[in-house]
């Protein structure tokens, strides 16, 4: 990657480059022209990877992941696009923006002996709501937590190829393929806690299978992934466990539920049965479960959520508000949270996104290097950050 | 007889209606000549007539029309409880179609209360002998050359004027000049139309040669009435692009207002000279309007094109037509919104570049027969 290469090169000057960056000159544009002239991508790049150490020094600036943590953490969970930017790019760049930064902070500073906070960051289309959910999910692998990350609850209610009655509750459906799919990916991401963190109960799961008590929850873990019928009720044990283990006082470990498009659990689904009826959402295991785990019953822990229009059914697509988005019941239920508005892009950061992609050489054409072309991309984009993505990608 | 035959032409003619008042469609005046109807029972005159056309119409008849309107009007008035005495053709109109309500689509084919002088028609033009009226009516062109025979008099006429003041010695070369600045002559087309035939562009130029030869004499103030009746008022110039007026608001912001239309849709549009690159779109957010790019390129187009990009808020109110219609709308609304902020040289520019002309290409109708506009029917051999 280009970033250590160069720092590499530049071993001498990196103590320099961060003293630079910290005391704030990296703001000026003009000033830090003059004085980093040998590092000219260094304006809107921070060499501060740690979310812990950012602060409101490194608005609208972009910082690596390390790749050391990108494998394990965003498995699933970042928008498909991105993604393959990060492909392209060969590195993953967050940007460093206000609503982030708040969370971050409160996550900082909250009480974890009170019940779970729960944050809704919300915005309009491609303002960068999944992404800010993603920095604060990075804040807390890093602190260590285990992370419960759902990419997308819509997924979980439209598009479902096998529907089984559920072993646990015959009045519930199970959805066996995405269970597995999330309990793979729940794996990835937190393997070096579920060694240390054991299971408090026992689960029977048929005559011949069973999980006893002070297992660790790898195993537990691993049960469902093989077991693929009964992955949507090792999901939800899983869930339970974490959610009791995390609200006993001596528990050694934070739980953090990161819930992507959460106005799924309260909208309606497409998923129908047998006999074309449409399936109600209190019916679906996973649903029911995750339901369970928003409410702020539990202690020792966050829930981090964002709404999402895009793949959410039946809403029209000007409805960008909590209220509009989650409904009557859902707003019940997640009230009270902690609503986070996440903006278009500010000048300062529409800036910094416009030099990255210059840094990166994906801005081809030759009058998109000008003034003029920034101002153009600007208007059109209207600082929607997918929607200059998007641009830029042809040009 | 022959009235009652006009009449009923008269209603098959035109509109229709059942007021007792008769509904005219009343054609104008003829040739000069006054002319008594002549149509008779002989069997020669029988196979003219057929042959000649419309039905042609005396003046006696017109004024009689005219008082039956008149008359019909009053009734009118007097059925709709107003003024007779101030009762218009808007109020005879709206009084139609109060009394007639009609559910056709075509305005032209509903009822009608009006006077309507149809184009002149030739009266036939011999008496009952068979001679003829007009002494040069074997010339083939009567009127023109009557015409062309009534300006010499009149020039002959100027002439003697002339011979008689020189001989008491009033003659002066400084009379007044008939003003010819803010008319022109008539032209060929309009000049047919007023002598009711048709004349060839020999004659037409013979004329406008008469006509320059009379006005170049001294004392032809005295034909003055008769020239200027051959003269029409030059139309208005060309109006220059009326460029609105910048106001400024309360907070002392400079702002222009300005509409737009393309196809079906129109469009308005208030800049403000704030600062900020915002815009509205009927109070939505812009993006969400228009996610198409090709639509907000449309609406950046004047604004790079002058290279005023972040400098104005946008407030746009826009309605009708499609998507790409209501783009092209908004575009020519902030074009003429930003010409009050523009010099002169710019205005020129924006101008040869295309954003000032409304676009005129609407919907072309379908026609009968063919399946869309231009598109007909598959062609088959057999």
């Amino acid at each position: 990657m280009a970033l250590h290469r160069l720092s590499f090169r530049l071993r001498g000057t990196v103590c320099h480059v961060r003293t630079l960056h910290t005391s704030g000159w990296g703001q000026q544009q003009e000033a830090v022209a003059v004085e980093s002239e040998p590092e000219p991508f260094s304006v809107f790049r921070t060499q501060e990877t740690d979310p812990a150490c950012q602060s409101e020094k490194h608005l609208g600036q972009f910082y690596t992941l390390p790749s050391a943590h990108f494998r394990p953490l965003f498995p699933h969970g970042l928008p498909y696009r991105y993604q393959q930017q990060v492909k392209t790019f060969n590195e993953a760049c967050f940007m460093v923006r206000p609503p982030a930064l708040e969370v971050i902070s409160y996550l900082k500073k909250a009480d974890y002996s009170k019940p779970a906070l729960r944050y809704l960051f919300y915005g309009v289309k491609g303002s960068g709501k999944t992404m800010s959910l993603c920095h604060a999910v990075h804040f807390c692998y890093t602190q260590g937590w285990v992370v419960l990350h759902i990419p997308d609850a819509h997924l979980w209610v439209k598009n479902c190829k096998e529907l089984l009655p559920s072993s646990y509750n015959s009045a519930r459906f199970d959805q066996p393929l995405q269970a597995t799919t999330w309990l793979r990916n729940f794996r990835t991401t937190n393997e070096h806690l579920l060694s240390q963190i054991k299971t408090k109960r026992r689960y029977v799961w048929t005559k011949r299978e069973s999980t006893d008590e002070g297992r660790p929850l790898g195993e537990l873990v691993n049960q469902g992934i093989s077991r693929v019928k009964s992955s949507s009720d090792v999901v939800g044990a899983l869930m339970k466990d974490l959610r009791l283990q995390s609200s006993q006082p001596g528990a050694d470990f934070r739980l953090v539920v990161a819930v992507d498009g959460v106005n799924a659990l309260w909208g309606r689904s497409t998923i129908k049965k047998e006999n074309k009826s449409a399936v109600d959402l209190e019916e679906l295991t996973l649903i029911h479960n995750l339901k369970k785990l928003m409410k702020n019953d539990w202690t020792g822990g966050a829930i981090i959520t964002t709404l999402s229009q895009t793949g959410s059914l039946y809403t029209p697509k000007s409805a960008y508000l909590p209220q509009e988005l989650l409904g009557e019941t859902g707003f019940d239920s997640m009230d009270p949270f902690i609503p986070v508005s996440v903006p278009n892009y500010s000048e300062k950061e529409f800036e910094s996104a416009y030099l990255y992609y210059l840094d990166r050489k994906w801005l081809q054409h030759p009058q998109s290097r000008t003034e003029d072309g920034k101002k153009e991309l600007s208007f059109l984009s209207s600082k929607n950050p997918s929607m200059l993505d998007r641009i830029c990608g042809f040009l | 007889m022959a009235a009652s035959c006009v009449r009923t032409v008269g209603s098959f003619l035109g509109k229709c209606g059942n007021c007792s008042s008769s509904l005219n469609t009343v054609t104008s005046q003829l040739s000069r000549q006054v002319l008594s109807r002549q149509i008779c029972v002989s069997t020669a005159l029988k196979k003219n007539l057929a042959a000649g056309g419309p039905e042609k119409f005396t003046v006696e008849f017109i004024q009689k029309q005219v008082e039956e309107f008149d008359i019909g009007k009053r009734h009118l008035a007097n059925m709709m409880g107003e003024d007779p005495e101030n009762f218009t053709q808007e109020d005879i109109d709206r009084s139609i179609a109060y009394l007639f309500p009609s559910g056709l689509f075509e305005k032209k084919a509903r009822p009608l209360m009006k006077l309507i002088f149809f184009p002149l028609h030739e009266a036939v033009q011999w008496g009952a002998d068979g001679r003829p009226f007009h002494f040069l009516f074997y010339t083939g062109k009567q009127s023109y050359y009557s015409l062309m025979h009534k300006l010499y008099s009149k020039i002959l006429n100027i002439e003697k004027h002339q011979d008689r003041m020189r001989a008491k010695g009033l003659f002066s070369q400084d009379t007044k000049e008939i003003s010819l600045d803010t008319s022109r002559w008539l032209t060929k087309e309009e000049l047919e139309v007023l002598l009711v035939e048709t004349i060839s562009s020999n004659n037409y130029d013979r004329f406008i040669q008469l006509m320059e030869r009379l006005l170049s004499m001294p004392y032809c103030n005295m034909e003055e009435e008769f020239v200027l009746h051959y003269r029409r008022p030059l139309e208005a110039r060309s109006k220059k692009q009326m460029v609105p007026v910048p106001e400024r608001d309360d907070k002392g912001v400079a702002f222009s207002t300005s509409d737009g239309r393309r196809k079906t849709s129109n469009s308005s549009v208030v800049l403000r000279d704030c600062g900020s690159g915002r815009i509205t779109v009927n109070g939505q957010e812009y993006l969400h309007y228009f996610p198409v790019l090709q639509d907000r390129e449309q609406l950046m187009f004047p604004l790079q094109f002058m290279g005023l990009l972040g400098r104005f808020d946008l407030e746009c109110t826009v309605s009708g037509g499609g998507r790409s219609s209501q783009a092209g709308a908004l575009r020519l609304a902030i074009s003429r919104a930003l010409l009050s902020f523009l010099s002169e040289g710019e205005q020129e520019t924006m101008r040869q570049a295309g954003l000032l002309t409304p676009d005129p290409r609407v919907r072309e109708r379908k026609k009968p027969g063919q399946e869309g506009a231009r598109r007909k029917f598959t062609w088959k051999k057999r």
